[in-house]
């Protein structure tokens, strides 16, 4: 069983739980960037919350269906369509649905958020490296970034698809105006000037273009270093959501392809639980950030 | 030894030398299985994904570094390399000897992977002394070919694959130093020990 990229849009990988455990040989964690809503397209077809999905960015993918298979699509809220010879037809956000062989599956630009998740009966099931199937885009570990004509295989689905109660769940993640991020102070505080958290929660951050799968950049208030510390530091290991601060003070969030070492000071780390939500940011968003 | 918290479930540990937080994260790695990644770097080892934080306080008390458990593991690795680098002449002309001299001097040295970064794959050989030093070049190449044996400031490395970098290429070496169908895909991690062996055109 197959399914065949028409239209890859901005950027679509293929993305799982991601591969940790690896970053002393230098392999970032990767995996999908918001796990939740992907967990949730896994459940709504019936997989383990492991298996693999697709992860696309702002405008969608058109995807080519080649046997008959259970969809669900979740995360960033999009207009989904099934075209056939015979016209298209519209279909649920966050449920799952079976398409005939042959169906042109649209998942259409993000209405709201940033990445959706199609979840597909069986998993996506790529060769796995270091033991996932994520794309990492910045050490180019795992599948490559997907383009058109690219045939994915799909794998053998056991379990019979859920309902779908968690339809609100989902609703309830995607981000508030102004988003609200809650933040732990982070290990190298004292390499900033004095009062710099409270500046970094009683200030507004914009969110940035260049932002990607590797960090989230936001723009406002420059974070001072404080006077005896400048320079860098010498190259550290960096956690997920550490908010790197560099010489011209704009932070940058640190999403799940960040590099392993750095070394620009973490004066933040931004908590796990507020980490998917960092994944549906738009450029433009505004941020509030909360100490947690 | 002085620990920052990185958040509820990571910690930062400082250390005295690259020596120094190898071996802390060898300690580490069988005194606490549990904690997920375990990062080794010039004078840090981070802990992330720490589950029982009391467990890890008690087992960095007890942690000494040893001269045994500071020292490389394994045989030396040998490192055929052409030495044809695009900037040996500025090497050789940095530390006032011939091209030859420079060959000689770095294939004298017995080095050890002291950590990992940058990109898989890509250690940080520890070796060369301080006096030797090469600053970064002053804006980095777009593309550094895979298999190149380059010096920044006292680190050497091998380049794993054609990646942009700032460090001066010495030569090139056809060893495959990272290949992620192999089930251990590095060739060289923290604590291996090499020698580069010159390897005419």
């Amino acid at each position: 069983m197959t399914l065949t990229i028409l239209e890859p849009g901005l950027l679509t990988t293929v993305q799982d739980a991601g591969r940790p455990g690896f970053a002393h040989l230098g392999v970032p964690r990767s995996g999908a960037l918001d796990q939740a809503a992907a967990a949730l397209a896994n459940r709504l077809v019936g997989n383990p919350g492991s298996a693999a999905v697709l992860e696309t960015t702002l405008l969608g993918a058109r995807i080519g269906v080649d046997q008959a298979l259970t969809f669900a699509v979740t995360g960033a809220e999009a207009e989904l369509r099934a075209g056939t010879a015979k016209g298209a037809r519209r279909l649920p956000f966050a449920e799952a649905f079976t398409l005939p062989a042959g169906t042109e599956l649209w998942i259409g630009p993000a209405i709201r958020g940033v990445r959706s998740y199609l979840a597909v009966t069986g998993g996506i099931e790529v060769t796995p490296v270091l033991g996932s199937r994520s794309t990492d885009t910045l050490a180019e570990v795992g599948p490559s970034v997907l383009s058109a004509g690219c045939v994915l295989p799909v794998g053998v689905g056991t379990l019979t698809p859920a309902e779908a109660p968690a339809t609100v769940v989902h609703h309830a993640r995607l981000p508030t105006d102004p988003a609200i991020v809650h933040f732990h102070a982070g290990p190298r505080v004292d390499w900033f000037r004095s009062g710099s958290l409270r500046q970094l929660s009683e200030s507004a951050y914009v969110v940035a273009p260049e932002s990607s799968r590797i960090g989230l950049r936001l723009s406002g208030p420059a974070l001072r270093r404080h006077r005896a510390r400048q320079g860098d530091l010498p190259s550290e290991g960096m956690v997920l959501g550490a908010m790197q601060v560099p010489p011209d003070g704009q932070p940058v969030v640190f999403l799940r392809d960040h590099p392993v070492t750095g070394g620009y000071p973490v004066l933040a780390v931004v908590d796990e639980a507020d980490l998917d939500l960092c994944a549906q940011l738009r450029p433009g968003a505004t941020v509030r950030f909360v100490p947690a | 030894m002085r620990a920052h918290p990185v958040g509820p479930r990571a910690l930062l540990v400082e250390v005295a030398s690259p020596a120094a937080a190898r071996s802390l994260a060898v300690f580490l790695r069988q005194a606490c299985p549990d904690v997920q990644d375990i990062v080794p770097a010039a004078a840090t080892v981070l802990l992330d994904g720490i589950a029982d934080h009391e467990r890890v306080g008690v087992v960095l008390k007890r942690w000494q570094p040893t001269a045994e458990s500071v020292e490389g593991h394994g045989p030396v690795l040998l490192v055929p390399t052409r030495y044809d680098g695009a900037d040996l002449a500025q090497i050789a002309d940095s530390w006032g000897v011939s091209r030859r001299e420079v060959v000689e001097r770095h294939t004298s040295i017995e080095f050890t992977a002291e950590f990992c970064g940058f990109s898989p794959g890509f250690a940080y050989l520890g070796g060369l002394p301080e006096r030797w030093a090469i600053p970064r070049r002053p804006s980095p190449r777009t593309r550094v070919p895979a298999g190149s044996v380059a010096i920044g400031g006292s680190w050497c490395a091998i380049y794993p694959r054609a990646s942009p970098g700032g460090w001066s290429i010495l030569g090139v070496t056809e060893l495959s130093v990272w290949d992620q169908s192999r089930i251990e895909p590095a060739l060289i991690t923290a604590g291996t020990k090499l020698r580069f062996v010159e390897q005419s055109a």
